[in-house]
C-alpha cells in the first residue's frame, strides 16, 4: 500500500504477492494465515461460551444449600498435578509443531505421544476427582454450587477428551498422508485448540480452585 | 492441487515460534502458577487482597500463553487476530461482569431479610 502511494502508482497489487507483505494490503494472505485466523475466531467463540459458565459459577459459588463447599472438597495438591500435566502437554504440543515443520518425524511422534500421555493423565486425574466427589455425596445434583462446578469443569474435560481424539486422528493422518501442507495446517489448528484449553484452565484454576479452597 | 503456501525455511519462525520461545513461555507459566499457589496457600499477601492478587497472576499467565504459545503478537499479519481477541475480550467482560453486577443487585434488592434467614437455615 505504502509502496504504491510513494510511487504514485495506484494499480491493483500483483495477484501473486510475496507472503512477507501479507496483511499489510499486499494481496491475499497465505492459506496458513487465513486458516489460523478462522480457527482463532472459533476459539474465541468457544471462550465466550465458557465465559457464560464462568459467570454462572461466579454467581452460584456461594449457594451450597447446606452441602459441602469448595473449601471442604478441593484438594489443591491433586489440582496442582493436573495443572502441571496440562501445562507440559501444551509445551510438548508446541514442540510437535516445531518438529513437523522441520520434518523431524521421530521427534514429532515422540512429542505427540508425550502430549497424549500428559493430556490423558490430566483427564484421568479429573475423572478420579469427580468420582471421589460423587462418592462423598457431592454430585452435581447436591447444590447449585456443585451443578455449576460440574458443568464448568466438566465442559473443559469434554474439550480435553475431544482434543485427545483429534490428536490421535492427526497422528494417524500424518503417518498415512505424510507431512503435507493440509496436514500441517490441521496440526496447527490442533495446537491452537490445545493451547487455548490451557488458557481456559488457568482461569478455571484461579477462579474455582485457588479462590474456592481458601 | 496442493497449495505450497508456506515454504519452510523462509519465515517459519514468525507464525510458529521457536524452541526458545516455547521454553521461555513454559518457564514464565511455571513461575506464575507457582506464585498463584503460593499466594493462595500462604499469608504472603494481605488477606483481603488475595483474590485481586490471584486475578492479576492469572491474567499475566494468560498473556504469557497468548504471546509465547499462541503467538499473538503486534506483527503486521497479526492485526486481525489481535482485533478479534479484543472483541472477544469485550464480550467476555460484558458477560461476566454484567452477570455478577445484575445478580448482586437482585440479591440486594429482591430478597427480604426474613426469606434470607430461611435460606440460611
Amino acid at each position: 500500500m505504502s509502496a504504491n502511494a510513494a510511487t504514485g502508482d495506484f494499480a491493483m497489487p500483483p495477484p501473486s504477492s510475496a507472503p512477507d507483505t501479507a496483511g499489510s494490503g499486499g494481496g491475499p494472505a497465505p492459506v496458513r494465515i487465513v486458516v489460523a485466523f478462522g480457527f482463532w475466531i472459533f476459539l474465541l467463540s468457544d471462550i465466550i461460551m465458557f465465559s457464560a459458565l464462568f459467570a454462572t459459577y461466579a454467581v452460584l459459588s456461594g449457594q451450597t444449600a447446606g452441602g459441602p463447599s469448595g473449601r471442604e472438597l478441593f484438594q489443591l495438591r491433586h489440582v496442582g498435578v493436573e495443572t502441571l500435566c496440562l501445562l507440559f502437554s501444551s509445551y510438548t504440543c508446541g514442540l510437535a509443531i516445531l518438529a513437523i515443520e522441520r520434518r523431524r518425524m521421530r521427534e514429532f511422534y515422540v512429542s505427540c505421544a508425550l502430549t497424549f500421555v500428559l493430556g490423558a493423565s490430566f483427564l484421568g486425574l479429573e475423572i478420579s476427582e469427580f468420582v471421589d466427589m460423587i462418592a462423598r455425596g457431592a454430585g452435581p445434583s447436591r447444590s447449585a454450587f456443585l451443578s455449576s462446578f460440574f458443568s464448568l469443569v466438566g465442559l473443559h474435560g469434554i474439550h480435553v477428551s475431544a482434543g485427545l481424539l483429534w490428536l490421535t486422528f492427526m497422528v494417524a493422518q500424518t503417518a498415512t498422508r505424510g507431512a503435507r501442507d493440509f496436514v500441517r495446517r490441521r496440526l496447527l489448528c490442533f495446537s491452537l485448540f490445545w493451547h487455548a484449553l490451557d488458557i481456559i484452565w488457568v482461569a478455571l484454576l484461579t477462579l474455582v480452585y485457588l479462590m474456592g479452597a481458601r | 492441487m496442493e497449495q505450497h503456501d508456506q515454504v519452510h525455511g523462509e519465515r517459519e519462525n514468525e507464525p510458529l515460534g521457536s524452541f526458545a520461545s516455547y521454553t521461555v513461555g513454559l518457564i514464565f507459566a511455571l513461575l506464575l502458577t507457582g506464585a498463584s499457589f503460593l499466594v493462595s496457600q500462604t499469608h504472603l499477601l494481605w488477606a483481603p487482597g488475595v483474590p485481586a492478587g490471584l486475578a492479576v497472576l492469572a491474567i499475566a499467565q494468560m498473556g504469557v500463553h497468548l504471546v509465547f504459545f499462541l503467538h499473538i503478537s503486534t506483527g503486521p499479519d497479526n492485526t486481525n487476530n489481535v482485533l478479534a481477541l479484543a472483541f472477544g475480550l469485550l464480550i467476555v467482560t460484558l458477560v461476566v461482569s454484567g452477570s455478577l453486577w445484575i445478580m448482586a443487585h437482585l440479591n440486594a434488592n429482591m430478597m427480604p431479610p426474613s426469606a434470607l434467614m430461611e435460606m440460611r437455615r
